[in-house]
């Protein structure tokens, strides 16, 4: 099967600083996650949900899963802080 | 009941959680030795039998297409659960006129972006359309790419085209996308029964190499369909919510 | 680090609830939900992972290099797009108990009965 394409194995991180990089990237996401909790103003809160939406595909890329990655990247940073954007939207226009 | 009491049956209740928590989690292989025989089965035939060179996509639509279906099901439910409880109550209209709009007017978008917006847009859903049509070879698949693809039209309604975007995405355009997509995964199924094979097989031809993007039978199909569905469900909900937040007002007002 | 995604798993869920509990609003409660939820997809993918293997695709790579599992992947990439659409649907509750009951605050929307 390989020898069909043309393009040779690539380059593999050294297993040593892919743990290091997870370990990293899990105490991020355990940071992010208190942020996100601990920030009560619900706009601000978007904000930082956005981010540590960023932080979580970059925890899943180093868990080798490029499909979960893209999938938490368009929808944890884009597509649900646009919807809670615009559910605040609506409520604050009401409030007015 | 005061906020602190609750607090304080809150911690009870948490430490308990945590430490079984913990201790169901400590009975787990080690992380990094993954054991199970399933996942290095399924690497191992995936490409021969199905001609697919990504083997997420064959598990999503190919060997477990059954639970994808049962998965965009709950999203095509919680879309129409959406339209539902937003729907128009009494006392409420829907405005259509640019001019009744004004009164609620956002702060005009900056010409940067206006223009990033618009600039990305086409880039944009090139890329969903890639990724809904290509998942049998890399990193890609119908989900990720139909929510790029609503994502494209986020980005019409930031460049400040409110109306527009309500004309370019039509009701009646998104329901028959979403109707398309999700009809089509069963009827794809179905075709399989009528063909006398147990529902959702495989049985297109599955192409010549692996990894070509026509190879790997009903899988690029399938993925095509639920990239479409996906993209019509979230295009369908991003648009009530506008329509709510812009467009809804109460009759008096 | 062999025990260190678990515990953030652990952590990351407890820290949602907790959010959940002490929440003075809706939306913060939702937002919390969305942490909640977080927490498994980190679960799942840690369960499947295996030291020094790469991702699940061989167009690159010979068939039989050692992979991480591709299920709990599936599983992992589905699960984040529909509980998006069910977050969405949760949004379409508040902004509805909002225009009703005029405050989005759930001590005060409990009561509300009948």
């Amino acid at each position: 099967m390989s020898g069909l394409l043309a393009v040779s194995t690539p380059y593999t991180v050294p297993a040593g600083l892919m743990d290091v990089l997870q370990a990293v990237l899990l105490v991020l996401v355990a940071a992010g996650a208190t942020a996100v909790v601990l920030t009560r103003s619900p706009l601000r809160q978007v904000m930082v949900l956005s981010a540590y939406g960023l932080i979580l595909a970059l925890l899943f890329l180093a868990f080798q899963a490029p499909d979960v990655t893209l999938s938490e990247l368009t929808v944890g940073s884009v597509l649900l802080p646009a919807l809670l954007l615009l559910t605040l939207g609506r409520i604050r226009r009401r409030e007015k | 009941m005061t906020g602190r009491q609750r607090l304080w049956i809150f911690v009870a209740g948490a430490a308990g959680l945590v430490a079984f928590l913990l201790w169901g989690l400590a009975g787990l292989p080690a992380f990094g030795h993954y054991p199970g025989p399933y996942g290095d089965i399924i690497n191992r035939v995936a490409v021969a039998q199905t001609n697919a060179t990504g083997v997420v996509s064959a598990v999503n639509f190919e060997y477990r297409g059954f639970d994808t279906l049962g998965e965009e099901f709950i999203l095509f439910a919680a879309a129409a659960g959406i339209a539902t409880v937003l729907r128009r109550l009494r006392g409420e209209h829907v405005i259509t006129t640019r001019r009744a709009a004004l009164d609620r007017v956002a702060p005009p978008a900056s010409d940067t972006l206006r223009t990033a917006a618009l600039a990305a847009t086409g880039p944009v859903i090139v890329l969903g359309w890639f990724l809904a049509t290509h998942a049998q070879t890399s990193p890609s698949g119908g989900f990720q790419g139909g929510v790029l693809l609503t994502t494209a039209f986020v980005l019409i309604f930031l460049a400040g085209q409110v109306l527009l975007f309500g004309r370019a995405s039509p009701a009646d355009l998104t329901d028959v996308a979403g109707a398309i997509g999700a009809g089509g995964f069963v009827a794809v199924g179905v075709t399989a029964m009528i063909m006398g094979l147990p529902y959702l097989s495989n049985f297109l031809p599955l192409g010549g190499m692996p990894g070509a993007v026509t190879s790997s039978g009903t899988i690029a199909l399938i993925s095509f369909l639920v990239g479409l569905e996906v993209a019509a469900a979230f295009l369908l909900i991003v648009t009530e919510l506008t329509e709510q937040a812009l467009l809804v007002r109460e009759d008096g007002r | 680090m062999g025990f260190l995604p678990f515990v953030v798993v652990a952590w990351v869920l407890v820290v949602g609830l907790y959010g959940i509990v002490t929440s003075r609003h809706l939306m913060h409660q939702i937002v919390c939900l969305i942490v909640v939820q977080s927490s498994t997809y980190v679960l799942l993918l840690a369960v499947g992972y295996r030291t020094g293997a790469v991702a699940p695709y061989f167009s690159d790579v010979p068939v039989h290099t050692p992979a991480v599992d591709p299920v709990v992947q599936a599983l992992s990439l589905t699960d984040v797009v529909v509980e998006a659409a069910v977050t969405a649907l949760l949004l379409a509750f508040a902004v509805q108990a909002h225009k009703r009951f005029g405050t989005l605050d759930p001590h005060e929307l409990v009561q509300f009965k009948g």
